[in-house]
């Protein structure tokens, strides 16, 4: 009897926190489709916004950092742009877009460095 | 339905499919790439001039004056002092015939008036400036600070570019990868790449840009590049042409030093 309340516990705590992270995407999602918007109308600090208000309510969004590091990057932010495409290639090590951008932006931001370290 | 409209209608259903889970939308950023220098206790720069040399072909002092010029007059903030190209070579050699005189004396930075003056002193075989070791005799003027600082009152306290430009002839023969054009027995163009010798000619641009604080005479930075290229030995490209070339390469560095320069590219967002 207890065994039984037990594993039915356990099994709406699964599927309670599976619906959780399903909510915690889609909200997150809308951030991110809200932050495209905006930044294809050139409103980076507001897309920047978005794309940070997506990670903290889903921090396994790697879309979400691939873009929030696109953003810091158009800023000139290259140390929060590396730390934010970092994150996205961790979650999604086999996607071929981010890690495109990445090595764009590595290409840059070495080139810059080799530059003030001379 | 024959087997062939349902591979197509398969195709297309797998290909929306892939299409909605890979939202992506390709966007053009522009990366900001911060200056070198902090310039915002200036608000002119005087391009002076340059210790220059290498070859006759191009008088590398007046051209990089001119090109340095006009490059900050429209695309940077400071306002760009016009004032007489310096003969720095004659300068350099006349403080040193000076400091030979009379323990150090700084050459009076009068500009070409001057120059003039000293190059009946200074024989041109003296002024010649052919490569490193050359211009190793007349390096000293840059940490003359005296001569700097009065140059610098002369044109009320602006930001001195100055420097080297050593633009020198090279010639390079060895095994070249080249492109064979040919026809197949349909008629077909082919290319093909041919490891081929080739004798090659050109030059090699090594130009150092030096900052100095007009209001001290302080050097505040001093950049160097290298930049070469080799054309075939047959083609006769004029040697000032090939100086722009080149020079094209380096601008955007050199800008950088003085003002925010943007690298334009593209990104991909993702859904």
């Amino acid at each position: 009897m207890v065994f039984r309340a037990i594993v039915v516990s356990a099994a709406l705590l699964v599927s309670a926190s599976a619906a959780y992270a399903r909510d915690a995407r889609s909200e997150a999602k809308s951030q991110v489709e809200f932050g495209i918007r905006m930044a294809q109308n050139q409103l980076w600090k507001e897309a920047a916004y978005r794309w940070q208000k997506a990670v903290d309510i889903d921090p396994t969004y790697a879309a979400a950092w691939n873009n929030l590091a696109i953003a810091y990057e158009q800023q000139g932010d290259f140390e929060n742009a590396a730390k934010a495409y970092e994150k996205a290639v961790e979650l999604e090590p086999d996607n071929l877009m981010i890690r495109q951008n990445y090595d764009l932006f590595k290409e840059i931001n070495d080139r810059t460095k080799r530059r003030n370290d001379r | 339905m024959t087997a062939r409209s349902a591979a197509t209608i398969a195709s297309l259903v797998v290909l929306c499919g892939s299409l909605a889970c890979t939202s992506f939308y390709e966007i053009p950023i522009e990366t900001p790439i911060q200056p070198k220098m902090d310039v915002s206790g200036f608000s002119r720069v005087l391009v002076a001039g340059f210790l220059g040399g290498g070859t006759d072909d191009v008088d590398a002092n007046l051209e990089t004056v001119r090109l340095l010029r006009s490059q900050l007059r429209s695309k940077s903030s400071l306002r760009v002092v016009e004032a007489e190209v310096l003969p720095l070579a004659e300068l350099a050699a006349k403080q040193g015939q000076a400091a030979g005189d009379s323990n150090g004396v700084a050459a009076s930075p009068g500009g070409a008036a001057d120059g003039q003056q000293s190059t009946a002193q200074a024989s041109t075989h003296e002024l010649r400036i052919q490569n490193e070791k050359d211009l190793e005799r007349f390096q000293s003027i840059f940490a003359d600070v005296a001569f700097w600082k009065k140059l610098g009152e002369e044109y009320q306290n602006p930001l001195i570019v100055t420097g080297t430009v050593l633009f020198t002839p090279h010639r390079d023969a060895g095994m070249v990868m080249q492109e064979r054009e040919w026809y197949d027995q349909f008629g077909r163009r082919r290319v093909t790449p041919v490891r081929t010798y080739m004798e090659r000619k050109g030059f090699i641009l090594t130009p150092k840009f030096i900052f100095i604080d007009g209001r001290t005479g302080a050097t505040l930075y001093s950049e160097q590049f290298r930049e070469e290229v080799l054309y075939n030995a047959q083609q006769n490209t004029p040697a000032l042409s090939t100086y722009f070339e080149l020079m094209d390469k380096l601008i955007p560095s050199f800008l950088n030093a003085l003002s925010t320069q943007k690298i334009r590219g593209t990104r991909v967002l993702l859904k």
